[in-house]
């Protein structure tokens, strides 16, 4: 009697402990559900007089962390800085840009956690993302496209529609939903990260790698051995992503995205990383 | 809730997946395991060698970069997905922990029971098999629970080489839901579905096997 009585005393112990811990897990999501909700960004980086960009790490040609001084560099960094110093002259308020490291499937919380103040992380602008968040316009013109290995005969994602192939993406990216539009019977292999993707492809887990065309010809440079095949099958420009309704920040960003458009600044970035690129014509992508 | 409701059905894919790794996981770490440990205790110095050396080697290079190697590299020559080349990283990176747990079992068995059972004519396999194991077994229960559930765990590993686990599918939801914080609840949920109950099954044999003594 007094075992079975202990042991009936442990269960219920064990499930009271298990539904306070949900209980409290839950109550937090709330408590930071409404946390995120009324913090004007324009007005905390004006008050901190930084802003916080988050910018990728493992992206070549917009992103990619040197890893000798652990600063991020490329044309998404390069971006932020002229923004951040545009922003601070139209506010008046001296500003100084500071990154931190995200990734596909990190940035969104990190914006809502306030985390960072934006994100300039090659993120495409998709109606499902600008429920959650706010986007300005966009600051670079990009499209789906796959990098497969030389001999492998693929020609274009229509010809990988077959279970036999699989098609390598990373967690967070709109790659894996498009890639199911073209390659419906194709399986996806879903990896952390681009670097971790490209390894997968080289060590045969996959035939192709898809993303976007502009992050792909980053590690077409790299590898020659792979190409990138049969164009772009979707549009997907980028944009610049703040939390949701902060409208004064992003109405802020637009203009200064404009006005480096306009001066010039933006065109002598994109000739500084995309001119050496093979096989591509970085004068299309020049604002006109 | 509803974010459990419309993704019920890869919830439980990931689930089912890695109940399977864990299970497979688990089997093979403990024959792996009782192996290399009778290995390291055997008299013969080169079989001591070998045991220590497997059990150092798995013991302490981190997870990830055992299974990103199986991944990655093993599967240039021999072909396998994510979750096979994450759940053979599981079973030796476990195994090597088992190994050693069951070691310290087998030695903290009195040194007079393997004598006697030898006196008795036993051979050293018989008296290994049917004296000291047993016993052995009993005494690494509590810290054999432990490696088993921190086995279900690791087992989160192949959401890092696409092993379609509880871990991957709980990313892919997050990433299409951008609920990441609800969808990680769910996740914990799911393993504690798993480690909850086989941490109370250990214990409960725990409690039966002392009085059986």
């Amino acid at each position: 009697m007094e075992k079975a009585k202990k042991r009936q005393f442990g269960i219920i112990a064990t499930i009271v402990l298990a539904a306070v811990i949900v209980l409290g897990l839950l109550w937090a999501t709330a408590a930071a559900k409404q946390n995120e909700e009324h913090q004007d960004t324009l007005q905390r980086v004006e008050k901190l007089g930084r802003i916080v960009w988050g910018v990728k790490s493992d992206t070549k040609l917009f992103g990619l962390m040197n890893t000798k001084t652990g600063i991020s560099e490329g044309f998404d960094v390069d971006i932020a800085k002229a923004l951040t110093v545009q922003i601070s002259k139209q506010t008046g308020v001296p500003l100084s840009a500071e990154f931190v490291p995200v990734s596909s499937s990190s940035k969104i919380q990190l914006l809502k956690n306030t985390n960072i103040d934006g994100t300039v992380s090659t993120m495409t602008i998709t109606p499902e993302r600008e429920k959650i968040i706010d986007y300005t316009n966009q600051y670079f013109d990009a499209g789906q496209s796959i990098l497969v290995k030389k001999d492998s005969g693929i020609k274009s994602i229509k010809d990988m529609n077959a279970s036999k192939y699989t098609v390598i993406v990373v967690v967070g990216t709109t790659a894996a939903e498009e890639t199911k539009k073209f390659a419906p019977k194709a399986k996806i292999l879903a990896v952390q990260d681009y670097a971790t993707g490209m390894q997968a492809l080289k060590a045969g887990q996959g035939q192709a790698m898809s993303t976007d065309n502009a992050i792909l010809y980053g590690f077409a440079t790299e590898n020659p051995d792979y190409q990138i095949v049969g164009g772009t099958f979707t549009h997907g420009p980028y944009g610049i992503a703040f939390d949701n309704n902060q409208r004064p920040m992003v109405k802020e960003t637009n203009k200064a995205l404009a006005t480096i458009k306009k001066n010039g600044v933006y065109n002598k970035l994109i000739k500084k990383w995309f001119s050496d690129v093979p096989g591509l014509d970085w004068h299309e992508l020049e604002a006109k | 809730m509803s974010l459990l409701q419309n993704n019920f059905p890869t919830f439980l894919q990931g689930f089912g997946y890695t109940l399977l790794s864990s299970i497979i996981a688990l089997i093979i770490s403990m024959i792996l395991g009782t192996f290399f440990a009778i290995l390291q205790i055997l008299p013969q110095k080169w079989a001591q060698k070998i045991g220590n050396v497997y059990v150092q080697v798995f013991r302490n290079i981190p997870l990830l970069i055992i299974t990103f190697f199986f991944f990655l590299v093993v599967a240039k020559v021999i072909p396998m997905n994510g979750f096979a080349a994450g759940t053979i990283a599981l079973s030796l990176y476990t195994s090597a922990f088992i190994a050693e747990t069951v070691r310290a079992g087998i030695l903290s068995v009195d040194n007079g029971q393997m004598e006697g059972a030898r006196a008795n004519g036993l051979s050293f396999g018989q008296s290994m098999r049917y004296i000291i194991l047993p016993q052995a077994f009993k005494i690494a229960l509590p810290s054999l629970g432990n490696q088993f559930i921190n086995l279900v765990k690791n087992s989160s590993i192949l959401a890092f080489v696409g092993g379609l686990d509880l871990m991957y599918q709980g990313n892919m939801v997050a990433a299409t839901t951008f609920d990441t914080f609800t969808t990680y609840i769910v996740v914990a949920i799911f393993y504690l579905v798993i480690t909850l109950p086989l941490s109370y099954y250990m214990q409960n044999l725990e409690r039966r096997l002392k009085h059986a003594a």
